[in-house]
């Protein structure tokens, strides 16, 4: 895993200032994909608290109730370190934090989604979101979970790996298609 | 191959015997070879950097910041870009090979009443639309030469792409609506190994960069080819800011910014411009003088007007079984059927289904419509089941859709940065509304379960910024690609295009650079230029 979790802990202890932890179950998909069993993202920004409550928002934005703990937590991590290095930022984010409470992460989902429909085009939610999509599905956990293969060059590409593999439809006709290369 | 390198030949920046290119893509870099090796010293300044299927990344967010061109533009205008990416209006390249590094490789040829499109649609209200001042027999030529250049597949007996997953869904679909003209593409991509570059082996990284060489791009192909002439001085990093002229109107000097941030002048015999449509009309706009108050080549008020960029869109289609559509080269497969003028659709013009498909943290940024929460992410739960289609139709030229100089806004040398503004006329909402009912009936005839109709991505086919016109006062450049207004000044990327009609844009931007280098070099010879 890349981010906090493969960093120098020492040097990350001086600055942590909240935690986000959770444990990969063994047999799961990302057991292979974590260092350890048990992973912990250290924060800068955020305390224990509001990194909980920044895991509850991120759950109900891009709801995906069978993809780890661990793949949110790299959107915690990144907002983390956007807020380290810009004061304004976590200030608008910690601020938006707050007016959501403590209290979010016990709310159901019904109400969750209801309150933040109420702050759809503030500035926080707007780049809680964004900076959500961009990261939440470029972790190895979601590749995993999505059944997303990815970069292909280092294995021969797809040609003898399923490009064709569809068997539910018709083939197409060659006239329309084209020859596998390198084969006659 | 690897890294930024300057070129080995070095041109003296107060030679005034070289041409200048401007970018190095489709455009810049076939002329760039093309005048190198009939003996032609050439100046290629390239504001990007060299990569090489070796440094190409392969992890999609890296590779967008490794080959995107991200210095600011402000948009303007009602189009879905506007709403849905205010702070990316188009989508193409600062690389070495320019934006054929990213391209998907689609090279359909413009068809013949595409280049009439104002005889053949008549008079349109509220477009700007002229007829092409090339014949398409004149232009045939060069797509011929261009085709067996690019081994463009489907073409010269070249073999098609095999068929992907993704493509056997569209097929299917496609033959349900009785579609006649369904196959894998005339793509410039390799179905076999040919001169020095490999196969396709089906990565469906196209947009990253194609770690087989297989795709054709200028940055292995026509570059290295101008570079082995020992006649091309190559210039990476290096960012034009000003094009100079002297008393007589001619162009004689490019002003650039090198890879130091220092401010070089390059003198030059031609100047052609290639730098694609957003930043070719740029500095043409920055090149004012006393001369030429509006900017360079600008007495029709033409430059950057008429932008076009072609209607586009995705629509995905959810099965109950795994198509796994990113496995396989990316856009190869095409319905051509819609791709012909049949006002009774509603619309003027053609469009074209092409297959496509977008890697998993691409995908929610551009493939799907703004949303959150169950409805955007039961989308997203399905990726194995996608198949995708993509739109590419004609869009019409407008006069007020432009690119124009925002003084605002300043790039990091204190330039105004381009504006991109775009009012959608109704018929590119038509042909879109037609497009996407299309796409629809496909996935439906073949049991989708439902079926997602995408945004509007950035441009990345931006085009027609310089025109060319029969009429001086029309368009910016003649038929040759040369400015009305100034004889030894170029624009050779699609900037040039007089209308975009509905195909993929570089065939033609590489047919016309081919068919210009020709004139420019007789024109040298001759002693006219």
């Amino acid at each position: 895993m890349d981010g906090a979790i493969g960093k120098d802990r020492r040097e990350l202890l001086k600055a942590c200032t909240g935690l986000v932890t959770g444990v990969v179950l063994l047999g799961s998909p990302f057991a292979s994909l974590a260092t350890a069993r048990a992973w912990e993202v250290r924060l800068g920004a955020f305390t224990s608290p509001q990194a909980s409550t920044l895991m509850s928002v991120l759950r109900t934005i891009l709801p995906h109730d069978k993809l780890d703990d661990l793949a949110y937590a790299q959107v915690i991590h990144a907002l983390d370190e956007q807020a380290r290095a810009d004061v304004n930022f976590a200030s608008m984010l910690t601020k938006g934090l707050e007016q959501l409470g403590d209290s979010f992460p016990s709310k159901s989902e019904i109400e969750r989604v209801e309150e933040l429909k109420k702050i759809e085009s503030s500035e926080f939610f707007r780049a809680v979101r964004q900076k959500e999509v961009e990261v939440l599905y470029a972790t190895p956990a979601a590749y995993s979970y999505f059944g997303y293969e990815g970069e292909a060059f280092s294995k021969g590409g797809y040609l003898h790996r399923g490009f064709n593999d569809l068997h539910w439809l018709p083939e197409v006709p060659a006239e329309d298609s084209g020859p596998i290369p390198g084969v006659g | 191959m690897n890294g930024a390198r300057e070129s080995m030949t070095s041109i003296p920046l107060n030679d005034d015997q070289a041409v200048v290119i401007i970018g190095s893509g489709a455009g810049g870099g076939t002329l760039a070879h093309e005048l190198t090796r009939r003996d032609i010293p050439v100046v290629l300044l390239e504001a990007g950097k060299r990569q090489s299927t070796e440094t190409f990344s392969q992890v999609p967010g890296e590779a967008f910041q490794q080959l995107t061109w991200l210095d600011t533009r402000t948009q303007s205008g009602d189009w879905g870009v506007a709403r849905d990416f205010p702070n990316m209006p188009v989508w193409h390249c600062k690389t070495l090979g320019g934006t054929t590094v990213h391209w998907t490789a689609s090279a359909p040829r413009l068809q013949p009443w595409e280049l009439k499109a104002k005889t053949t649609y008549g008079e349109v209200a509220g477009t700007s639309l002229i007829d092409w001042p090339i014949a398409y027999e004149e232009l045939a030529k060069y797509y011929e030469l261009a085709e067996a250049r690019m081994r463009v597949t489907r073409r010269n007996g070249v073999p098609g792409l095999p068929a992907s997953n993704n493509f056997k869904v569209m097929y299917a679909g496609a033959k349900k609506l009785g579609y006649k003209q369904v196959h894998t593409g005339h793509m410039a991509i390799n179905s076999r190994a040919y001169d020095g570059r490999g196969y396709c082996i089906q990565q469906g990284f196209c947009v990253q960069g194609c770690k087989m060489g297989a795709k054709w791009s200028t940055l292995y192909t026509e570059i290295p080819q101008a570079e082995a002439t020992g006649k091309l001085d190559l210039r990476l990093e290096s960012t034009a800011r000003r094009i100079e002229h002297g008393k007589d109107g001619r162009v004689n000097a490019v002003v650039y910014r090198d890879l130091h941030g220092l401010e070089k002048k390059q003198r030059a015999r031609i100047v052609c411009v290639a730098g694609n449509a957003i930043e070719t009309a740029r500095l043409l706009l920055l090149s004012e003088s006393s001369q030429f108050p509006n900017g360079l080549a600008n007495s029709s008020g033409q430059v950057g007007r008429n932008y076009c960029h072609q209607v586009t869109g995705f629509v995905w289609g959810i099965f109950d079984k795994p198509v796994y559509s990113w496995r396989g080269a990316t856009l190869a497969g095409v319905v051509e059927d819609e791709s012909v003028n049949n006002p009774s659709r509603g619309f003027f013009g053609g469009y074209r289904i092409e297959l496509v498909t977008l890697d998993l943290p691409t995908f929610p940024l551009v493939g799907l419509p703004y949303g959150w929460g169950r409805e955007f992410t039961s989308i997203i739960e399905n990726y194995r089941n996608l198949s995708g289609m993509f739109i590419n139709g004609e869009d019409l030229p407008r006069s007020q859709n432009r690119v124009t100089l925002n003084a605002k806004v300043k790039d990091v040398y204190g330039l105004p940065v381009a504006n991109v503004h775009v009012e959608e006329h109704a018929n590119d909402q038509a042909l879109r509304a037609h497009a996407q009912g299309q796409m629809t009936k496909m996935f439906d005839a073949v049991g989708a379960k439902r079926v997602v109709k995408g945004p509007t991505p950035p441009a990345t086919h931006n085009l027609c910024t310089a025109r060319m016109s029969s009429l001086p006062d029309a368009g910016v450049t003649n038929h040759w690609g040369q400015a009305h207004d100034v004889k030894n000044l170029f624009v050779s990327d699609g900037s040039a295009l007089t209308t975009p009609g509905s195909a993929n844009p570089t065939l033609t931007i590489v047919a016309l650079a081919l068919r210009q280098a020709e004139f420019i070099s007789r024109e040298m010879k001759a002693g006219d230029l």
